[in-house]
């Protein structure tokens, strides 16, 4: 049932891996800053935007990835409102392209930055910023030299689980992206492919690698320093 | 012309089950106490002083440079006020050294440095933790570090918030000596909140009463200690303030004498040289009148004293009866049927027995 053993994957299969190493180093490299933004903002506020505000960012942890997909498929798509935005500035629609899969990710694996990027700063609390401004720091200032460095093992986590969530989505891409080689098929639809077409033999390499990337991902973040954030006694 | 020596604040906060008023006027040096229990405002007074309740309304002036004015909207932030402010828990940085502690202020700082770093350091006796980690250090010298890192930013107004209240006696009492070194030798007003009498009575100059956002005395700390119209919650500890010279020590008995305006008390030998000031107190409670000179008792101190007013003490058997001894102020706290006894009234001249005063320092 294994189905012969090829010893390395085809050009399109490196191309698919390739692929998906930079749409997740994008998504992540964008999300560190909105994620960051949305967190803070999260952590601080009184207003009363904040539940609503993050009921919509935890959506995707609960939404099967087909109706995220459905809806940003008729929202960007040549009729929707985003998509006849995109084509008013010659930017054509973004479905079935790179960067439309680079839109729709940054949404699905928001809750993943988020989320820990929130929880830190609110471990951390107001005070070392209260600390930080009586000595002179402006906001920025206390937020790039107290909150960044206390705040340290949240964007750990943070980089980690979104770039990682990236990797490993697959309904969200099929919906917006379709399967275009080179250009949308990432690594779990390729297995898709692979499997449908009855090649396990490459289905078998790109699937361990996922499994043998997510085990080492999560190894890294279990066996992560936890911070000590040190109280008076 | 002179620019105004004084700091101006005029607060109103307003929150559900909290409000403050205030309309104050604090010496721009020494040391001004904000005294009141917990709840009373003190802390959200300190914290309006520094600009760390933007939300608040109100008029903060310091030395006539305006700070906060609600009506012609001025508010300088925090960062941009010239303060130094110690917290309750010392909240040092944890990913900074000691040393990087104490720079992280400093080296924002651009105009003249008043405090030298050394001199901060050596002041609070820190030049050996340095090289530490706040983790590495016992809850009194973390907060040793915090008033060095605050001291290191020249302020021009230190603020702060009951410094040694999360540390237990011991601690407290290793910090005490580098706080009134502080405050003798640098020549920065300090605005100290505490709910202990004791620590305010050995620490502060000025003094103001606050009692469930309010202002309920404020003054110089003698005068106003020996008030009588304070509110009964602190009558319960009521007492004055004494300065004294050391005056003489008697090495066969092993006692000091200590000389003030109108008199002298003997305490048990003290380590100071004759010519120190020393601060001590004296609790109401512990002063008994009587109307001549007692022979054939134990208690050393006996002054004579003239009635100036009675007042009501925090329980209806007592009454507070302020004397003035040769210029210096003393409560005492009898009860009513002794007042009626040996008719204490304004003007009678009696004798003050002192059964104890706590000195300070």
């Amino acid at each position: 049932m294994l189905g012969e053993f090829h010893p390395a994957l085809g050009n399109a299969d490196w191309a698919a891996v390739w692929l998906t190493f930079r749409l997740a180093s994008v998504v992540t490299a964008i999300l560190m800053v909105v994620g960051t933004s949305i967190a803070w903002w999260l952590a601080r506020t009184h207003s009363r935007l904040k539940g609503p505000v993050g009921a919509v960012v935890a959506l995707p942890l609960v939404l099967p990835p087909t109706v995220l997909g459905f809806y940003l498929l008729i929202l960007l798509g040549p009729r929707g409102p985003v998509g006849q935005l995109t084509q008013s500035l010659g930017w054509g629609v973004l479905p079935f392209t790179f960067t439309g899969l680079v839109v729709a990710s940054v949404f699905y694996s928001l809750p993943f930055v988020v989320q820990p990027l929130q929880q830190a700063f609110e471990g951390i609390g107001p005070r070392p910023l209260e600390v930080a401004a009586t000595l002179r720091a402006s906001p920025w200032d206390a937020f790039f030299t107290v909150v960044l460095p206390l705040a340290k093992p949240g964007f750990i986590t943070a980089a980690i689980l979104g770039f990682a969530h990236t990797v490993g989505e697959f309904g969200v891409v099929l919906m917006i992206g379709g399967n275009i080689p080179e250009k949308t098929r990432v690594v779990s639809v390729a297995i898709y492919d692979h499997v449908e077409a009855l090649e396990y033999a490459e289905a078998h390499w790109l699937a361990g690698g996922l499994l043998l990337f997510s085990f080492l991902v999560l190894l890294a973040l279990y066996t992560q320093k936890r911070p000590r954030f040190d109280r008076d006694p | 012309m002179t620019p105004d020596p004084t700091i101006c604040a005029r607060f109103e906060v307003i929150w559900p089950g909290f409000t403050l008023k205030v309309d104050l006027e604090l010496p721009g040096r020494g040391v001004s106490a904000l005294f009141g229990h917990s709840g009373s405002g003190k802390t959200t007074l300190l914290r309006c002083l520094a600009g760390l309740e933007p939300q608040v309304k109100g008029f903060l002036s310091f030395k006539g440079e305006v700070w906060q004015d609600q009506q012609r909207n001025i508010f300088l932030p925090t960062h941009r006020r010239p303060i130094g402010y110690v917290f309750q828990e010392a909240s040092l940085f944890p990913h900074l050294s000691v040393q990087k502690n104490l720079d992280y202020g400093r080296k924002r700082v651009n105009s003249g440095h008043k405090v030298s770093l050394d001199h901060a350091v050596e002041l609070l006796g820190i030049g050996h933790l340095l090289d530490r980690m706040p983790d590495r250090l016992s809850g009194g010298e973390r907060q040793r570090v915090a008033m060095a890192r605050a001291l290191a930013t020249s302020p021009e107004l230190l603020l702060m918030d009951e410094p040694l209240a999360a540390l237990d006696l011991k601690r407290k009492n290793e910090i005490l000596p580098y706080l009134e070194r502080l405050r003798d030798q640098l020549d920065i007003p300090v605005i100290y909140v505490s709910h202990l009498p004791d620590e305010v009575a050995r620490l502060a100059d000025h003094l103001v009463l606050l009692s469930e956002g309010r202002v309920t005395a404020a003054g110089g700390l003698r005068e106003t200690l020996a008030r009588l119209d304070l509110p009964t919650a602190f009558t319960e500890d009521a007492g004055v303030v004494i300065e004294a010279v050391v005056a003489n020590h008697d090495e066969a008995y092993h006692l000091t004498q200590l000389d003030f305006p109108g008199g002298s008390v003997i305490v048990a030998r003290r380590p100071e040289p004759i010519g120190r000031r020393l601060r001590f107190r004296v609790h109401a409670r512990d002063v008994s009148l009587s109307l001549n000179r007692a022979e054939g008792v134990s208690i050393l101190n006996l002054l004579p004293a003239t009635v100036t007013d009675i007042a009501n003490a925090d329980t209806p058997a007592h009454v507070l009866v302020r004397l003035d001894a040769g210029g210096t102020p003393i409560i005492a706290r009898i009860t009513r049927r002794s007042l009626d006894h040996l008719g204490v009234v304004p003007g009678k001249p009696l004798w003050a027995q002192i059964k104890a005063v706590a000195l300070l320092g």
